[in-house]
């Protein structure tokens, strides 16, 4: 239908436009990536050209990989955010099940309550978090961090997951249910099994915040043996101010598990919001 | 949530329910709403008496709360009008282009231009605060290669420039989400509409202007309060790029870093709970309030448009 509105200069300029936006980008993160190979007289004498032998030297790696505890910072960051996944996915969707599938008195009252957390963060709420997590005695702990992004998480897991598991036939629900199958059945056998596209899309839009968040860590667990890698990352940049091979070397492995994984993952995302799932 | 009547009670819904309602009741709705409940306490002689909202007299009258306060609600709205400005008249753009059928390499500008977006506001903060000092030379070296080094100053160590340039950086890193939302938007437009305003003569920059735009409102309008609710919440790239004095002179500093300060206390300042949930409740009414003017003002003129 198009080609007779196409024409050469347009398509021309809207790659131009595009091209110099990519440019615009990434040029950050390749900057910062190309130059943590570098010995500090390559990263000052020439910061805009790819490493050559001349200037190659691993020195900042060496330096993050025996000062800063990443490792350990990688784990923590790891386990907060898979628990707290699994959470929001196995509660979000069981609630999303319930609003969905079963007419009754304050259903829609429920789902407005749920909904309420899309708009007003939780971060607001922080003082009280912080006394509730004292007064549990769960500051300093990775539990703290997976109950508040699994609260934090939920609202928006259950608002999409219902909008999908409206789209479950009904006939398909109602044969297991004469073939005698229980509710539990029926919803962990039938209907997981046939949302699983949807709720890879609510386990992107989970996970990007939780593992990139620094308040709560911050504020909930700052000690040496809970920071996540974001915290770290923070703490360790502070430090090294003056050490740019350490902190292009430490800024580079914390992008690129994001990017591998964003690379991986990005077709799944993107068709995730292209198909209107966040409406 | 008891069960209709003559029915025998459905314990399976309350199952299904239970645990999302009980730990975001636990975890989000009773601190939120015990923040606010603090915000009407003072702590005197290490017991919290109630004192109504003098707390929030203070905020707003005494000079050694209200100043600062003002200070990072004005910046918090520049910041927030920038990103207006900027971020979506971009992401519109790029996602109107992206949209154009048959468009080599879609696929990779898309991916591409979103890459800024997930990554952390640390590491988006420290990256461009190593990019623009003037110490290491990238941003004086790429304004000489067009002839403009002249123009260079450290911007994020001057107070004029250095709010507008953190604004700008979020705005690099986030203008990936309007572009999503707007290409989704595009993309669910009716061929039949585009087919009709062709046979009408409407081709290109007009057709934008007069059949997209007015269907892509109601998205614009979605993206317009999620950008108020970050950006009124906004701590982690401020707090990263320039610390919780939010300097040079507290010119970057916006609610969330205000809320820290006054929360955890900062080098002289002692920490103050009250004070804390006080700037929290303000941050809730302004966010609320966005809200509430989103959904009972722009979102039921907005409908007209949708199918």
């Amino acid at each position: 239908m198009s080609t007779a509105t196409r024409s050469l200069p347009r398509t021309i300029g809207a790659h131009a436009i595009l091209l110099t936006y990519t440019v615009i980008a990434l040029f950050p993160v390749i900057i910062v990536i190309m130059n943590s190979f570098k010995s500090r007289a390559g990263i000052f004498g020439a910061p805009l050209t790819p490493p050559t032998p001349k200037t190659v030297d691993l020195i900042g790696y060496t330096t993050v990989i025996g000062q800063g505890d990443f490792i350990h910072y990688f784990q923590n960051s790891l386990v907060v955010t898979v628990a707290s996944l699994f959470f929001v996915l196995l509660f979000g969707a069981m609630a999303a099940f319930a609003l969905s599938e079963y007419r009754f008195r304050g259903n829609s009252l429920m789902g407005l309550y749920l909904a309420l957390g899309i708009m007003i963060p939780i971060r607001l709420g922080t003082v009280a978090i912080l006394q509730l997590m004292v007064a549990s005695g769960l500051v300093n702990t990775l539990t703290a961090l997976i109950l508040v992004y699994t609260a934090q998480g939920l609202p928006l897991a259950v608002f999409i997951l219902s909008e999908f598991m409206k789209q479950v036939s009904d006939d398909l629900k109602n044969a297991g249910r004469i073939d005698g199958l229980s509710e539990y059945t029926i919803f962990f056998r039938l209907v997981l099994p046939l949302v699983r596209p949807s709720m890879a899309t609510v386990a992107v839009f989970t996970m990007i915040p939780i593992w990139n968040d620094l308040w709560f860590p911050l504020i909930l667990a700052p000690s040496e043996e809970t920071k996540t890698v974001t915290l770290g990352a923070q703490l360790f940049l502070g430090q090294f101010v003056t050490n740019w091979n350490a902190i292009l070397a430490a800024l580079s492995l914390a992008i690129m598990p994001v990017l591998i994984l964003y690379v991986i993952f990005s077709r799944q995302l993107i068709r995730g919001i292209t198909s209107g799932a966040v409406k | 949530m008891a069960a209709a009547p003559k029915r025998p009670f459905r314990w399976h819904i309350g199952v299904f329910l239970a645990p999302a309602v009980l730990v975001y009741t636990a975890i989000m709705i009773l601190p939120l709403a015990g923040t606010l409940q603090l915000s009407l306490f003072r702590n005197i002689d290490q017991s919290q008496v109630f004192v109504g909202l003098q707390n929030f007299r203070m905020l707003l009258g005494d000079p050694n709360w209200s100043v600062n306060f003002w200070n990072a609600l004005g910046n918090n709205v520049w910041f927030f009008i920038i990103h207006m400005l900027v971020q979506n008249p971009i992401g519109v753009l790029l996602a109107a282009l992206l949209s154009s059928p048959r468009l080599r390499f879609a696929a990779f500008y898309r991916t591409a231009i979103f890459v800024p977006t997930i990554l952390s506001f640390v590491i988006v903060g420290f990256a461009w605060k190593l990019i623009l000092s003037p110490l290491w030379g990238v941003a004086p070296n790429l304004l000489d290669l067009i002839g403009l080094k002249s123009l260079f100053t450290p911007w994020l160590g001057k107070e004029e420039y250095a709010l507008t340039t953190l604004s700008l950086i979020s705005v690099w890193q986030f203008v990936g989400i309007p572009m999503m939302l707007i290409y989704a938007a595009l993309l669910s437009i009716p061929e039949e509409v585009i087919e009709a305003a062709e046979c009408d003569g409407i081709t290109g920059m007009s057709q934008f202007w007069k059949i997209k735009l007015p269907l892509i409102l109601p998205s614009i309008g979605i993206i317009s309060i999620l950008t108020f609710v970050g950006n009124f919440n906004a701590f982690d790239l401020i707090y990263t790029a320039q610390g919780a004095l939010a300097g040079p002179n507290y010119s970057t500093d916006i609610l969330g870093t205000f809320l820290y300060r006054a929360f955890f206390g900062f080098q002289l300042q002692v920490g103050d709970p009250n004070m804390g949930a006080a700037i929290a409740t303000m941050m809730f009414l302004i966010i609320l309030g966005g809200v509430c003017v989103y959904l009972f003002l722009v979102q039921t003129r907005l409908r007209r448009y949708q199918f």
